[in-house]
């Protein structure tokens, strides 16, 4: 059975946005600390390590997960979308980062990778999602710059763009 | 979102943000996103457990050996390298960033460890061990002015650092001839706008330039480089002060990780490394910074139609364990302003700072304008209902008047601009007043609780930076020599392809300040807002900057993008001139538009913008006689509005003054005493809008905070000093669904004192929303006093009547005073089957001690009734290592035996007393009652409150529990176990 | 804010789970969707010498409903059993309580065992195992056993699994024909643990059972007659000082008495409407 020594660093490999990628990691690493200061994806943020803000959410097989509530090593084989895997190519933007441009819907930006990935999580379980479940979807996220209206708004937004689009891709 | 976007300028539009692109996409470069030196080390902070204690001493032998372990930085070390940081009052104070011979709130740093990650450096702070001696602490301010209060700081004498007294017209008359006297007494709480992102700093030390290189998620004022300077005892230039392109906001809370910048660079000094430092989440909510909390008594003199002729303030200001730069400011920087909206010439005030066993404060968005509005709004409401008026009306008597501006007020600030009725008005109308009027009446009808709320405030912008020295006499002021302005800088350069780049030293955390630098820039040159380039961030050592820089006092719209609008204009003017030359015409016929500069009476007589502007580089020999160069502009503005405190201690403290009136209609649950919002409208006058998004943006951000503030958070401490909002489900933030959709309205006069006619807006609703829903509360359930946050479970408190009592009342725990210390009291009963000589026996022996402690890892007998222990302890995964001490008093063999104990480890410290009696019920079986009081505090007591009383009476009943088993009362394994293991754990305690 | 050291077993069957248990005895910890037990970890709170990962191991992410009894395995995710289809029809009560579970965002990773493992008296699946009387299957190397719901909870975190036993599953039984349930739960905010939170339970016999969470030092239950018996409000009131609350920085020990009086009788009323 396979027991990962206190003291010893061993390989986690998982999919990052698409890539296979391999760090080492100590048993105790969270996977907020391997993502950011490991792999360097650093867009994924840390607002409170106890798993109530929300910043560090990531995609973890699909679902939001708290990336601070996660061990590296149970990322092991999983398949991670960060924030950095939302941007269609390099300059370009998601129909729900242009509606979160659009809408102002960021002041700092701080928290803003984390309720993109929630946001993004929901509308590919759920592309009708209700307002209602666009809220409680955003409940698990602190904001403090931007009282949230316009981070709904673009929500709405991403979505009716988006089932808008739906057809055309498919 | 655009509001009737200017067909002709790009100010005034609501562009897209340039900072997004970065944000959005996982680009943004946050402090602890920054690439650092080879080889810096990471920083963890040991922090006090206590309210307050000496310090015996600091073993740091075992952190040393740590794993990875670099240096162990204590108060000596910091005492020998730096100097104590500068207070804002004259007094015989020190004020260091580190705990020196003792500790005075929880949280307080006592040791910095570096080490090769945080990992190690928090495994290496574990085992540096601290021995406290406690000492009682004061968290009340009032309580702190007492003779018996526990003195914070022996050099002072008492708690009380600063008294000052003013009088401003004749304010004993006005009373005496008043026809009411009517007053509130109010105790705000304490608060913070907690940033989502936490502070950080990287700090190296050249030693052969005796040179400190600090990077930090720092927000001005820079008047802080100086303080931080002087403490490590290096001249300005040896301080170089640089800030990360991105901040995860700030609200004010990032001008407190000054003391930090002190102790990394100490810490490089002496690892010899650069050391980085990021605040956990933990740290920041116990250490950081905070709000002043302020007991206000604020008493008005009342004509009969509710006109206040004289307003007398009695405050006092808890700064916290130390008076940390600029405190006490929060008590100062309203002084100009302390008649709000309203025209009042006579008013006295007293102010008094006191110290307390807290987390010193600092700045937070609203900056002393809640503490202000909370008593002065809440007072109008009080005159309405006193005298029996429509609060509107009480609000309508009193304003400043439209034809008053410049309004100078009887304190000495000159309010630049504004039409506070005509606004008041149209937020009437417009936010359809009148309907919630209607709601209230038919919700009163079928006896539900509905009240309305209003508050009118003037919203200071643009801080005089003399204010702070009103806290000073004249006369000390005098020998100081004089403190005044509000610098602003702003450079604009051009490069050789002829592209403009701006630089400011305004320090953004999210608000925009390159887009609408970019705005302003490309409106007064002629490009698009995309073509120029903006810097925002700053570094000490390359940039203009002065003390004022920094994101604060709202000062951005008003002050930073009016310079840059100057700078602009400069250098457009010296473009004019080296264009008139190129298209052979006069200066005041070039106009710059679509990227080009033309010839205004024959508009085909053009050249690019770029050719114009890279002249200076290529061909300076082009360039007019009175074209020096056109390759940098730097502007430094400071208003000349913003004197220096005159003899009469009247201060100007602020270049701007918006206004907001709010009013709103709350329901509140009369079972749950929840309080809900049903419509908010807040309508500001903040000057011309830059950028009307962000704007909206700002008010929206500015409620959310101060929703939090009236109805979710605070930070809350035990009558011991014990912190008790120490996680996030604690101190209660408002998500998606607590925060409703403020109706925004705007009234715009400009301010003649800006270059732009803007002031500043971000602050506003942290002044009048706590007040307004206070107000809407107040009336909903009709009562005079209410204190903030106003939580479902406090206002249910209200309502309620006397309680429906229990037939078989159960022995209830006693009730914790609000405030009070943690007290966990319980008792409990066991039946065992040995005698009471055997029971007794037991009792007094190490090896019944050694069995029944739990987790124990032996015990040692000091004396016949003293015993140590080494025991671990908890409930679940909680578990952590103490030492105990556990004496035994009060001996009546073989009936009765008081246990004292004491507990100390990692998690925290515990105290306990319990009462065992034994009596004999016949057969030969004892039974064993006990009671028992205990208190806890440190770690666990700040971040497990939710969870800690129940898991004490776990711990303890693990005692009761193996008491019983070692003196035979095990039945064995089943449900009678059980069922005693309830009664003795859950049972009655 | 990082944890302390531990060593990490990936066990990829029961018996490797419950052999490191078991070896490890007091020192260890069975980490499965880690939401209660990583910020303990990150607090250092907790400092378990081994955690036991039992997420790889597949026969634990079921859920099966067999004669009457649905068994959730300790594998099984709250966002699993959320949107287990059958849900809403055999455990209404549990239905009507998911969205209160924390937040979309810890539901996805957090399990349903891993809630009652960690025994918060304040969290709502403790409080459906409890009204519901459900039972807890607990599983050590030598052993295993079944407790109801009432012998698992001792106290505050306070569970009756022995070192080396971990639970391996719950079993809820399904909803009777005609029975009424009904959930409320005050907190201050949204996904919040509760101040008060009430479940109640109708059966169509006229057996009514009123399980209170947030103010005893563990979910505690009742029995109590129908709403309209002059007895009701007098019984509800003596279990409601019975619950021995106490005040924290949340909320007054006599508002959560109030609060389950009113809401006490409130979700019993609404219980009593849906029976059939």
């Amino acid at each position: 059975m396979p027991k990962l020594n206190r003291d010893t660093r061993t390989d986690v490999t998982f999919t990052l946005n698409g890539k296979k990628v391999t760090a080492r990691s100590e048993p105790r690493l969270l996977l907020t600390d391997l993502l950011r200061h490991e792999l360097g994806a650093t867009g994924t943020h840390v607002g409170c390590e106890h798993g109530v803000c929300g910043a560090c959410t990531v995609r973890i097989d699909g679902e939001p997960a708290r990336a601070c509530l996660t061990l590296a090593a149970q990322a092991e084989g999983a398949d991670i979308q960060t924030v950095e895997g939302l941007e269609p190519e390099p300059g370009g933007m998601s129909p729900l980062q242009a509606a979160f441009r659009e809408h102002f819907a960021l002041q700092c930006g701080f928290c803003t990778a984390g309720i993109l990935i929630s946001l993004k999580a929901l509308f590919d379980r759920k592309p009708g999602a209700s307002e209602q479940e666009i809220r409680e979807q955003l409940s698990g996220h602190l904001c403090r710059c931007t009282g949230y209206t316009p981070i709904v708004r673009a929500a709405l937004a991403a979505q009716a763009q988006m089932r808008e689009e739906e057809p055309r891709n498919a | 979102m655009t509001v009737n976007p200017p067909a002709d300028r790009w100010v005034g539009r609501s562009v897209p943000r340039i900072e997004d692109a970065a944000l959005l996409t996982g680009r943004g470069r946050f402090i602890d996103d920054l690439p650092t030196h080879a080889g810096t080390l990471a920083a963890a902070i040991l922090r006090s457990p206590h309210g307050h204690a000496a310090i015996r001493s600091i073993d740091a032998t075992a952190a040393l050996a740590s794993d990875g372990v670099v240096a162990v930085v204590t108060g000596d070390d910091v005492q020998r390298l730096t100097r104590s940081m500068t207070v804002g009052v004259k007094a015989n104070v020190e004020c260091w960033p580190i705990a020196t011979d003792r500790v005075r709130y929880v949280g307080e740093p006592v040791a910095i460890v570096v080490a090769a990650d945080r990992y190690l450096a928090e495994d290496a702070a574990e085992r540096i061990a601290v021995d406290y001696e406690i000492l009682p602490a004061v968290v009340d301010p009032e309580a702190a002015l007492g003779s018996d209060a526990p003195v914070l700081h022996p050099s002072l004498g008492s708690n009380l650092i600063n008294e000052r007294s003013f009088s401003y017209g004749d304010p004993d008359g006005a009373f005496a001839g008043a026809a009411h006297r009517i007053a509130v007494e109010i105790a705000y709480p304490r608060n913070s706008c907690t940033p989502i992102e936490t502070y950080g700093v990287v700090a190296g030390y050249d030693p052969g330039e005796d040179a400190y290189d600090i990077l930090a998620n720092f927000q001005g004022p820079f008047s802080i480089h100086a303080v931080v300077a002087r403490a490590l005892k290096v001249p300005g230039n040896r301080m170089r002060l640089r800030t990360p392109p991105s901040s995860g906001g700030s609200y004010g809370i990032k001008q407190g990780v000054f003391p930090y910048m002190i102790l990394m660079g100490v810490a490089a000094r002496i690892a010899g490394r650069p050391v980085k430092w990021v605040e956990d989440r933990l740290e920041h909510l116990a250490a950081s910074v905070s709000a002043t909390n302020r007991v206000t008594r604020l008493e008005a003199a009342v004509e009969a139609d509710g006109r206040i002729t004289a307003l007398a303030f009695d405050q006092i200001e808890d700064c916290g364990a130390h008076l940390r730069a600029p405190e006490p400011a929060t008590l100062y920087r309203m002084h100009g302003n302390m008649t709000g909206a309203y025209a009042i010439a006579n008013v006295s005030i007293r102010n008094r700072v006191v110290l307390t066993n807290k987390t010193p404060t600092g700045l937070n968005r609203g900056f002393g304008g809640p503490q202000i509005y909370y008593p002065l709004e809440r007072l109008m409401q009080r005159i309405a209902r006193q005298l029996n008026l429509d609060p509107l009306d009480v609000v309508r008597r009193n304003l400043i008047p439209a034809n008053a501006f410049p309004y100078r007020t009887a304190t000495g600030a000159l309010l630049d601009s504004g039409d506070y009725p005509a606004a008041l008005e149209r937020a009437v109308v417009e936010g359809g007043l009148g309907e919630l009027v209607e709601r209230r009446t038919n919700a009163r009808a079928k006896g539900r609780l509905y009240g309305i709320g209003m508050a009118a405030v003037v919203e200071p912008s643009v801080s005089n930076m003399g204010y702070i020295t009103t806290v000073l006499t004249p006369g000390e002021r005098e020998k100081a020599g004089p403190k005044n302005g509000a610098q602003a800088t702003a450079t604009i350069a051009i490069d050789p392809l002829g592209s403009v780049s701006v630089k400011v030293a305004s320090v953004p955390q999210g608000q925009g300040h390159r887009t609408v630098l970019a705005q302003v820039v490309a409106d007064a040159l002629g490009l698009e807002p995309s073509a120029i380039a903006v810097v925002a961030d700053v570094d000490t050592a390359r940039d203009a900057w002065s003390i004022a820089s920094g994101n604060y006092s709202s000062r951005f719209a008003p002050a930073v993008a009016g310079a840059a609008k100057l700078a602009a204009d400069r250098i457009r003017a010296k473009l004019e001139a080296v264009a008139a030359g190129q298209l052979n015409t006069m200066p005041a016929d070039v106009v710059f538009a679509g990227g080009r500069a033309a010839s205004r009476s024959n508009p085909d007589n053009g050249v690019s913008f770029a050719r114009v502007a890279a002249a200076a580089h290529w061909a300076p020999g082009t360039l007019p006689e009175t074209v020096d160069q056109t390759i940098r502009e730097t502007v430094f503005w400071t208003p000349p509005e913003l004197s220096a405190p005159n003899g009469s201690d009247e201060v100007n403290s602020s270049l701007c003054h918006g206004f907001i009136f709010d009013f709103c209609g709350v329901e509140v649950d009369a079972v749950t005493g929840e309080a809900r919002i049903d419509r908010y409208v807040t309508m500001h006058d903040c000057g011309t809008i830059l950028h009307p998004a962000m704007v909206e943006g700002q008010v929206r951000g500015g409620f959310a905070h101060a929703l939090g503030a009236a109805l979710y958070e605070e930070y809350a401490y035990g009558a011991d000093g014990s912190f008790q909002s120490g996680t996030l489900a604690d101190y209660l933030i408002p998500t998606v669904m607590e925060v409703p959709e403020p109706v925004i309205l705007h009234h715009e006069t400009p301010s003649p004192f800006t270059p732009l006619g803007a002031k500043g807006v971000g602050e506003g609703n942290c002044m009048s929303t706590p007040a307004c829903i206070a107000n809407a509360v107040a009336d909903a359930i009709g009562v005079d006093d209410l204190d903030l946050p106003l939580t479902p479970s406090k206002i249910a408190g209200l309502l309620a009547g006397p309680e429906r009592q229990a037939k078989n009342p159960p022995r209830q725990a006693r009730e914790a005073q609000p405030g009070g210390r943690r007290k966990l009291t319980g008792e409990g009963a066991a039946e065992v089957a040995a005698s009471r000589e055997a029971v007794w026996k037991m009792l007094l022996d190490p090896a019944t001690l050694e069995a029944i402690i739990p987790g124990s890892h032996g015990v040692t007998q000091v004396s016949d009734t003293h015993f140590t222990a080494d025991v671990t302890l908890g409930v679940g995964p909680v578990k952590g290592r103490y030492k105990a001490e556990i004496e035994l008093f009060d001996l009546d063999e073989p009936n009765a035996v008081t246990l004292r104990g004491t507990t100390t480890g990692a998690l925290g410290f515990g105290e306990g007393e319990g009462r065992i009696t034994l009596s004999d019920t016949g057969t030969g079986k004892t039974r064993i009652a006990y009671t028992y009081e205990a208190g806890i505090g440190g770690k666990v007591a700040s971040v497990g409150g939710r969870l800690l009383d129940g898991a004490a009476r776990v711990v303890i009943g693990q005692f009761f529990k193996a008491l019983a088993n070692h003196a035979g009362g095990a039945n064995g394994p089943g449900t009678g176990l059980l069922a005693r293991l309830k009664g003795l754990i859950g049972g009655r305690s | 804010m990082k944890p302390a050291p531990f060593d990490y077993v990936r066990a990829a069957s029961l018996d490797e789970a419950l052999s490191a248990l078991h070896e490890a005895g007091d020192e260890a910890r069975v980490i499965a969707g880690g939401q209660s037990l990583v910020p303990m970890l990150n607090m250092r709170l907790a400092r378990p010498s081994v955690l036991v990962d039992v997420m790889r191991i597949g026969e634990l992410a079921r859920i099966e409903h067999r004669k009457g009894m649905i068994t959730i395995g300790a594998g099984v995710r709250q966002a699993q059993l959320e949107r287990w289809a059958p849900l809403a029809g055999t455990l209404p009560l549990v239905a009507s309580m998911m969205p209160w579970v924390g937040h979309a965002q810890t539901r996805s990773r957090g399990t349903v065992c891993g809630s009652f493992a960690h025994a918060d008296p304040s969290a709502e699946l403790p409080l459906a195992l409890l009204a519901l009387e459900g039972e807890v299957h607990l599983r050590s190397k030598k052993a295993r056993r079944v407790l109801p719901a009432a012998d698992f909870f001792l106290g505050m975190m306070a569970t009756a699994a022995q070192p080396g036993e971990m639970v391996e599953a719950i079993g809820l039984p399904a909803h009777g024909i005609g029975t009424g349930t009904a959930f409320a739960e005050v907190a201050r905010r949204h996904g919040d643990f509760a101040i008060v939170a009430c479940a109640a339970i109708a059966r169509p016999g006229g057996a009514i059972r009123l399980a209170v969470g947030g103010v005893a030092d563990t979910p505690q239950a009742i029995a109590l007659p129908d709403p309209s018996d002059p007895d009701f409000d007098d019984r509800l009131n003596e279990f409601a000082w019975a619950l021995n609350a106490r005040d924290d920085l949340h909320a007054s020990a006599r508002y959560r008495r109030d609060l389950v009086r009113s809401l006490g009788r409130r979700t019993v009323e609404e219980a009593v409407s849906c029976r059939s």
